[in-house]
């Protein structure tokens, strides 16, 4: 294709280009929407109907990692959007130490949630043939609060009581936590690919006021993704938390 | 149409008013507002998220066609929720303890078909 520096030949200026490449991200960001959005009908229909199991699942989720990771999230958008302003105004060391930040960030996100899924193997709480929401409050792991499980305990046995299929409909709601937290963090690392990439570019000073147009498409899926963990922390972390 | 820069200090203001929303929304779950709970969750979510996508992600400062591309997917977005949703609460069956167990078929039950 016929190429002046920057600009591609069907474009008249570097500002139409950018607009243009903008609109496309935005327009499939709006495919992203509906998808996340019918995960997101799927959990609440299943919630408003085993709303007891979804509870008790939402509750052995670590309320500690959860916020964290939130605030981890939202610190690397932070960096992200900073990478943006700092090729948009010339800065080219700047827009490199800001990318390594936001793929740091990005990467002990990661970290803490392979942390959280190897809890719930431990706990028997994947969805399968070993699922029970009665083996983690009977089988105490080192460094657990003893009050805490006594609760988990209590609030189980309560539950089976009252519906002797809890582990069906839990089995539910691990698989819409699987799949929604599953389904982000694949966007999390193709995010930290695109990323690799933009830091390769920023280290041969690819980004310049006139031309940024990688570093702001990139960072508008960044945010996008970061918006997909602040709707999903509180549906999935913050249910029951008031018993 | 020239290009809109955003400066450092919004970019730091909006950080945080997220980390505000995220305190408050942890905070909040500990209470018991009842059937409101879930209602105030969603609300500081949205409010966060809109925070994101005007000025993170700059789109207070877009061209108008963008923007109405936003619009639209919030747009479809409710259309999907709201119709699907106002589907099942209008159904008078509510699920009972034992419903939707699990049952291992038996050859009794393609028989009986």
């Amino acid at each position: 294709m016929h190429r002046t520096g920057d600009l591609y030949g069907q474009f008249q200026t570097l500002e139409q280009q950018k607009e243009t490449a903008s609109l496309g991200m935005w327009i499939f960001l709006v495919t992203e929407v509906l998808f996340f959005g019918g995960m997101f009908l799927t959990y609440t229909i299943n919630r408003s109907a085993f709303s007891t199991a979804f509870g008790i699942g939402s509750n052995t989720l670590d309320i500690k990692l959860g916020a964290g990771n939130t605030v981890v999230l939202i610190m690397s958008s932070l960096t992200m959007a900073m990478a943006v302003w700092s090729a948009q105004v010339g800065k080219k060391k700047l827009v490199s130490i800001f990318l390594i930040a936001t793929l740091g960030l990005g990467t002990v996100f990661l970290g803490v949630k392979a942390v959280e899924y190897k809890q719930k193997f431990d706990h028997h709480l994947v969805p399968g043939r070993n699922f029970d929401m009665k083996y983690h409050p009977t089988h105490p792991m080192p460094g657990d609060d003893p009050k805490e499980l006594a609760l988990e305990k209590k609030e189980v046995e309560e539950a089976f009581a009252h519906d002797p299929d809890i582990n069906a409909h839990g089995q539910l709601y691990f698989s819409l936590y699987f799949g929604m937290t599953g389904l982000h963090a694949l966007h999390m690392i193709v995010g930290a690919g695109l990323l690799l990439w933009l830091i390769k570019g920023s280290f041969a000073g690819r980004f310049t006021p006139q031309y940024n147009t990688p570093v702001e498409i990139v960072g508008l899926y960044w945010h996008f993704v970061d918006i997909v963990w602040i709707f999903l922390f509180p549906l999935l972390y913050l249910i029951d938390r008031h018993r | 149409m020239s290009e809109h820069i955003v400066s450092p200090k919004v970019y730091f203001a909006i950080f945080a008013a997220l980390m505000i929303g995220t305190a408050v929304t942890v905070w909040a779950a500990f209470q018991n507002f009842g059937k409101f709970n879930i209602v105030i969750a969603l609300v500081i979510a949205t409010i966060k998220a809109t925070l994101v996508v005007l000025y993170f992600m700059h789109a207070r400062y877009s061209p108008k066609r963008t923007q109405l591309v936003i619009v639209c997917s919030i747009f479809w977005l409710a259309i999907m929720l709201g119709l699907t949703l106002s589907d099942y609460d209008t159904r008078p069956h509510e699920m009972q303890p034992g419903e939707g167990r699990l049952v291992q078929p038996t050859p009794a039950h393609f028989l009986s078909v």
